[in-house]
């Protein structure tokens, strides 16, 4: 009968660890909250890692310089494993808690909170990935995607692959190889589009989830279907399988673009490290390396804390992605502030100061965006870095492309 | 002690038939009532009540998918992809012909109650492992279909905005109005359990799991029953389904993936397969106890380390933990928490004369 008291004991522990009261996370009066949703554990693991480390930094960086306005900055983290109950008990945590804004991770996680977010009227960002449509401000007033969506990276791609062909895309062949997923298949009606109107032959590749079984469809693309350019839309371990394969089947990586999940440093190095993955594009929408005023800034920090850099740092890819989210976030909130100098700002008031971002460079870590309230995604603007000589060169500025299209698609899926 | 267990005459078929002979257990289900119906929703906030609608989800789940593995003893991982067709069907009619959700509700349970049938055709011939493949093979073919096929999935985004549930000119869109919502189906579904494994029905279920040979030969008609089975506990799933998606304001395949399937089992073998109360104990296990683990840690754990480091050592700490725990109690009581919970009982019930 011992171990059944003992049961009962861990039982009643278990239980009253339950009903504790919410421990209130250390907060002085005054604080802005933010909510951060993150997946260290869970299968984009990859990126959250090191992703939500530039989030904080950048957060603990803005409030050892006085905070924002004199108001600190507290970001509460939840991890959610890519998992959809854990987002909404975290999006409830975080409102409870009393968020003005929240960065939500994972696409299946921004639908699944779009709808609370606009009844609660706190705005969420989803950069990256998420809904193309949720650029539209007026029909998603409190969602922003605040980076290049699916769509906005296809016409990018396009007038990449349109440059790197000479000019002209008349006849050429150019193939999408994508994760067979709704996020990975956002783009395809873009893309269409486009080779209606550029005149390229365009043939989509699917690859059944977990990605990491492509073999046949590399080989398709490289000998029979005999690519132009190979545009690939992968996530996770997918990328590196990617690389690996059509560099088995002796594709030259110079004609190979990856969407902005296939393009950071962990990538090239699971597909056997930067001289292996030579020539590869990348695309991107936030600045690569470490020589940012911001990014020293950091350092800094650290060095007068008495602590070396973080390791996460020299993972450029994905940390300045975080330092990017959290700035954006930041000036959302200085200009809410701005406009409340008596400090008590609202879900709304953080929306209309995300819709007032405009020329917030950070150096040149974050594209040169213009959110307003009808386009929440600030232009669209991406960056094309190559692997070239041990590391990823840019090449290419910041650039967008047919916005006509992009508009067109905006409005058609505004009427659906 | 303070109640009799001995002595209790029956003198009607009523008395008989009653859910609760015992008045100990009026009693003590009265009392839930009061916790579950007043004392939460009232007394709680909007997080802690977001938390319960998301153990209600899950006991829900839970139940259907106990009367299938449980008490009829035929594996199913499948019940991810059956909630997903509950939500299709419900998101499709109240989009496409803008009904009230009743309607959306009863469709979704039924439609998935059908393709439950023919997913579980396979039970008729194969048993075990076997069929616990079949109805993986069931689950990758709906999500594939719903992914694919634009007339379900409602676009390439495989989701669907649905509007709140309303009742009369009031919408559900507070968590304490759908806390309300979620506990009146808990309520049926423990109810209709309970009921159905006490009946002809349920009592022919038990046959099958215990010996379908030795069924067939007293004349059970396995072929409907197990099909019966299938249907049952997908119709619970699929109004999972109905009700998650009410819950979000959103149907998106990608919340019903593989994932969702064996959580839902890990729920009734934790809780302990065959009891109506080991489907409700697993389903508060497996969704609070990461949340709880997560509370702790967040609450001690500056204590030790540095705060970037809490950051990530929390997510990883709670998934072993998780993993640990489940270890810890099955082999504490294979029988699950439920077997579990009786001990207790017993032991109490004749402390502190235990001799």
């Amino acid at each position: 009968m011992r171990h059944v008291l003992a049961i009962a004991m861990a039982l009643v522990l278990g239980g009253s660890g339950l009903l504790a009261p919410a421990p209130s996370i250390a907060q002085s009066k005054g604080d802005v909250v933010i909510g951060v949703q993150c997946d260290r554990t869970g299968p984009t693991q990859i990126v959250g890692t090191v992703l939500c480390p530039g989030f904080h930094d950048y957060i603990a960086l803005v409030n050892s310089k006085g905070g924002v306005e004199g108001h600190k900055i507290n970001a509460l983290e939840v991890d959610h494993e890519y998992k959809v109950p854990p987002a909404v008990e975290s999006y409830e945590r975080f409102k409870q808690e009393g968020a003005v804004s929240i960065a939500v991770y994972g696409t299946p996680q921004i639908y699944a909170l779009a709808a609370k977010l606009t009844e609660d009227r706190i705005p969420g960002t989803s950069p990256g990935f998420g809904s193309a449509a949720a650029a539209d401000g007026v029909r998603y007033p409190f969602i922003f995607p605040i980076a290049a969506t699916y769509w906005s990276q296809a016409t990018a791609s396009i007038k990449f692959v349109k440059d790197q062909l000479g000019g002209s895309l008349k006849g050429k062949k150019i193939a999408f190889i994508f994760y067979d997923n709704p996020a990975g298949r956002e783009p395809i009606q873009v893309l269409q589009d486009l080779a209606g109107r550029e005149g390229f032959q365009l043939r989509e590749f699917a690859v059944p989830p977990p990605g990491v079984e492509m073999g046949a469809q590399v080989l398709d693309i490289a000998q029979r279907f005999r690519a132009d350019f190979v545009i690939a839309h992968l996530f996770g371990g997918a990328p590196a399988v990617s690389i690996k394969e059509l560099k088995r089947v002796g594709y030259p990586l110079k004609k190979v673009i990856g969407f902005v999940w296939a393009s950071a440093e962990a990538n090239i190095e699971a597909a056997g490290g930067f001289p292996a993955a030579e020539g590869y594009y990348t695309m991107q929408f936030a600045g690569v390396g470490q020589d940012y005023p911001v990014l020293n800034e950091i350092r800094e920090m650290y060095k007068k804390e008495g602590k070396p850099a973080p390791k996460e740092m020299a993972s450029t890819v994905f940390y300045n992605r975080g330092v990017l989210i959290a700035a954006l976030h930041v000036e959302a909130i200085r200009n809410a502030l701005k406009a409340k100098p008596n400090g008590k700002i609202t879900g709304a008031d953080v929306k209309a100061g995300f819709e007032k971002i405009s020329n917030f460079t950070l150096g040149g870590l974050v594209p040169p965006l213009k959110i307003t309230p009808t386009d929440h995604e600030g232009g669209g603007l991406v960056q094309i870095w190559q692997v070239k000589g041990g590391k990823f060169v840019k090449s290419t500025d910041w650039f967008s492309a047919y916005p006509d299209v992009l508009a067109k698609h905006i409005k058609d899926a505004a009427k659906s | 002690m303070i109640h009799r267990e001995c002595g209790v005459l029956k003198t009607s078929y009523e008395a008989d038939m009653a859910l609760y002979p015992l008045p100990i257990a009026r009693w003590a289900v009265g009392a839930l009532a009061v916790v579950f119906f007043g004392i939460v929703p009232l007394g709680l906030g909007e997080y802690y009540l977001s938390v319960a609608n998301l153990v209600w989800i899950a006991v829900i789940g839970a139940l259907g998918l106990n009367i299938l593995v449980g008490y009829t003893g035929q594996v199913s991982i499948g019940h991810g992809a059956f909630m997903s067709v509950g939500a299709y069907t419900a998101a499709n009619l109240a989009n496409r012909l803008g009904s009230p959700w009743p309607v959306n509700l009863l469709a979704g349970g039924i439609m998935a109650a059908l393709i439950g049938v023919i997913v579980g055709i396979p039970s008729l011939r194969i048993k075990g492992l076997y069929l616990a493949i079949a109805t993986l093979a069931g689950q990758f073919i709906i999500e594939w279909i719903i992914n694919h096929v634009t007339f379900i999935s409602g676009g390439v985004q495989a989701s669907i905005e649905v509007a709140r549930p309303r009742l009369g000119s009031m919408a559900l869109d507070t968590q304490r109005d759908m806390y309300y919502f979620l506990l009146f189906f808990v309520v049926l579904a423990i109810l209709g359990t309970m009921n159905l494994v006490r009946s002809r029905v349920g009592r022919a279920f038990i046959a099958i799991r215990d010996q379908d040979i030795a069924a067939e030969i007293i004349g059970i008609n396995i072929f409907r029953y197990k099909l019966l089975a299938f249907a049952i506990s997908s119709f619970y799933a699929g109004v999972t389904g109905v009700v998650y998606t009410y819950f979000l304001g959103i149907a998106n395949y990608e919340q019903f993936q593989l994932g969702v399937s064996v959580d839902y089992l890990a729920m009734i073998i934790i809780g302990g397969l065959g009891s109506v109360q080991g489907s409700i104990f697993g389903a508060f296990f497996i969704t609070l106890l990461p949340i709880v683990i997560r509370r702790l840690m967040e609450s001690f754990g500056g204590v030790f380390f540095e705060p970037q480091t809490v950051l990530n050592l929390i997510p990883n700490l709670r998934v072993m933990l998780f993993g640990a725990l489940i270890i810890f109690f099955l082999i504490v009581e294979p029988e699950g928490l439920n077997r579990l919970w009786r001990n207790i009982r017993n032991y109490f019930r004749i402390w502190p004369f235990a001799y």
